[in-house]
């Protein structure tokens, strides 16, 4: 077993470009799915009914679709539509999109119990549309999620490892590659969730943080 | 209090004879029930006008209609001559923008302060002359100071609404206030949700306003405040105005039996 492990320390590059670029991919998803997630947020909470029915209805279509197939789908699928994406883009597109519902969803629940009085506030001081969006209700409603927000920010560095079966040349796909090139599974794998775990430690690090900016607001 | 340089070009001669605040014939139902029958009221620019009135009789409605935060059925709304909700001279309601344009020339103070909890006492402060008039940060930044300094809550320019009393509270949000350098200054029952022994360092915030020649339009249950401050006692009850007069006639020699009623309770 300890050998398995020196095999899997001798091909460390490997492994740590993985985690790199899993780290990368999972941050610029994180960003994308937060910024179209405000956007679904926004619309959900919107006076245009069919607008608030639209966002709904893409909501819960990416909520009942499994992830492996929406990656597939964007991946595989859409180049016969005449949509072609290379690995990677069509990685981080189905993570982003497929978060940016959960996101959205997140963010429209701390919004609805957010005290409209901030909102108030912010309409009779001369803030509206998108700037009061932007500078008084987002901050309120980042803070209020934060340990929500934080455990979508995990599920997303999770569903990286998906993005193997697009080839994408994230964490799992080259502990899988170490694993069937030399045989040592136990180590690749134990290896990579040792990774994965150093990751969300991370993420939690940094909500704990926030947390503690938001208790400093309370 | 010492004279702000701020202040300065409120007491300078209006260039318009008009009043700051004109309302003709307001009516505001809510669904059925009626909030708001045909009241008018004028404000000449320095005046501070109190609105009295027992709970339910339409108060912070009107005041609420000033800023178009409610937008009245029936009647007209002119800041400093320019009517409020439409585009002048047409019946083409105004855009959010426009809305947000007229809000930002009238300070609004809400009786639950309504600070906004991510931004410390001075981003508070800063944020709408910053966002919404665009003025030059410097600026801002030293007329918040002196506005902190008036208030006499310099020292928490850097702390968070949360760890600030109920008068500290609200006495950040009448400098929130100030800073937009409004033409018009309106309170919402600033000091009803304060703690009694808290009330007294608002109320001399607010009096110190009124002789400085700010444009006000209190509600208040402040019978002392409206005695010694107000110009013009507006009373409504029920949504009408049963009486719009001078404090001393109000307080001393009022014509309605409503009035005579209601001040009842506040005699000592």
């Amino acid at each position: 077993m300890l050998q398995e492990f020196s095999i899997v320390l001798d091909h460390k590059d490997r492994l740590l470009i993985g985690l790199g670029n899993t780290v990368w991919i999972a941050t610029i998803s994180t960003i994308l799915s937060t910024v179209i997630g405000a956007a679904l947020a926004m619309a959900l909470m919107s006076r245009h009914v069919m607008l608030r029915r639209a966002v709904r209805v893409f909501i819960d279509a990416m909520r009942c679709v499994p992830f492996l197939l929406l990656a597939y789908i964007v991946y595989y699928g859409l180049p016969s539509l005449g949509v072609r994406f290379d690995n990677l883009s069509a990685g981080i597109a189905s993570l982003s999109l497929y978060n940016a519902a959960y996101m959205g969803e997140i963010l429209r629940g701390a919004w609805v119990s957010l005290p409209k009085e901030y909102a108030e506030a912010g309409e009779a001081y001369g803030f509206h549309g998108f700037k009061l969006f932007h500078r008084i209700i987002m901050p309120s409603l980042v803070l209020a999620a934060v340990p929500v927000l934080g455990n979508q920010v995990i599920q997303i560095v999770k569903d990286t490892a998906f993005l193997t079966i697009i080839a994408v040349p994230e964490l799992t796909h080259e502990a899988s590659a170490i694993q069937s090139m030399y045989y040592v599974p136990f180590g690749a794998f134990v290896a990579a969730i040792a990774l994965y775990w150093l990751i969300c430690r991370m993420v939690e690090f940094v909500v704990q943080y926030t947390e503690h900016l938001a208790d400093l607001r309370r | 209090m010492t004279a702000e340089p701020h202040l300065a070009h409120r007491a300078a001669p209006a260039s318009t004879e008009r009043p700051v605040i004109e309302v003709r014939s307001l009516w505001k139902k809510f669904g059925d029930l009626p909030v708001l029958n045909d009241i008018s009221l004028n404000v000449e620019r320095g005046k501070t006008i109190c609105v009295l009135g027992p709970s339910g009789s339409g108060k912070s409605t009107f005041l609420r209609c000033l800023n178009w935060l409610e937008k009245p059925d029936h009647g007209e709304i002119f800041l400093s001559g320019k009517r409020i909700g439409y585009r002048e001279g047409s019946d083409i309601p105004m855009s959010a923008k426009e809305i947000a344009v007229t809000r930002a020339r009238i300070g609004m103070v809400f009786q639950h302060f309504n600070l906004w909890p991510h931004l410390t006492v001075l981003g508070n402060i800063i944020a709408a002359p910053l966002h919404v008039q665009h003025r030059n940060r410097a600026e801002i930044v030293a007329e918040a100071e002196a506005l902190l300094r008036k208030v006499g809550l310099f020292e928490k320019r850097d702390v968070y609404p949360a760890k600030l009393s109920g008068g500290q509270k609200q006495r950040v949000a009448i400098a929130r206030a100030l800073a937009m350098r409004p033409e018009l200054l309106l309170f919402d029952e600033a000091t009803s949700a304060l703690d009694p022994e808290l009330v007294g360092e608002v109320i001399t915030v607010m009096e110190d306003l009124a002789k400085e020649g700010m444009t006000m339009v209190v509600v208040t249950h402040e019978m002392h405040f409206a005695r010694e401050a107000a110009d013009e006692i507006l009373f409504l009850d029920r949504g009408f105005v049963v009486e719009h007069a001078p404090p001393a006639q109000f307080f001393d020699n009022p014509s309605s039996d409503r009035v005579k009623q209601f001040l009842q309770r506040f005699v000592r």
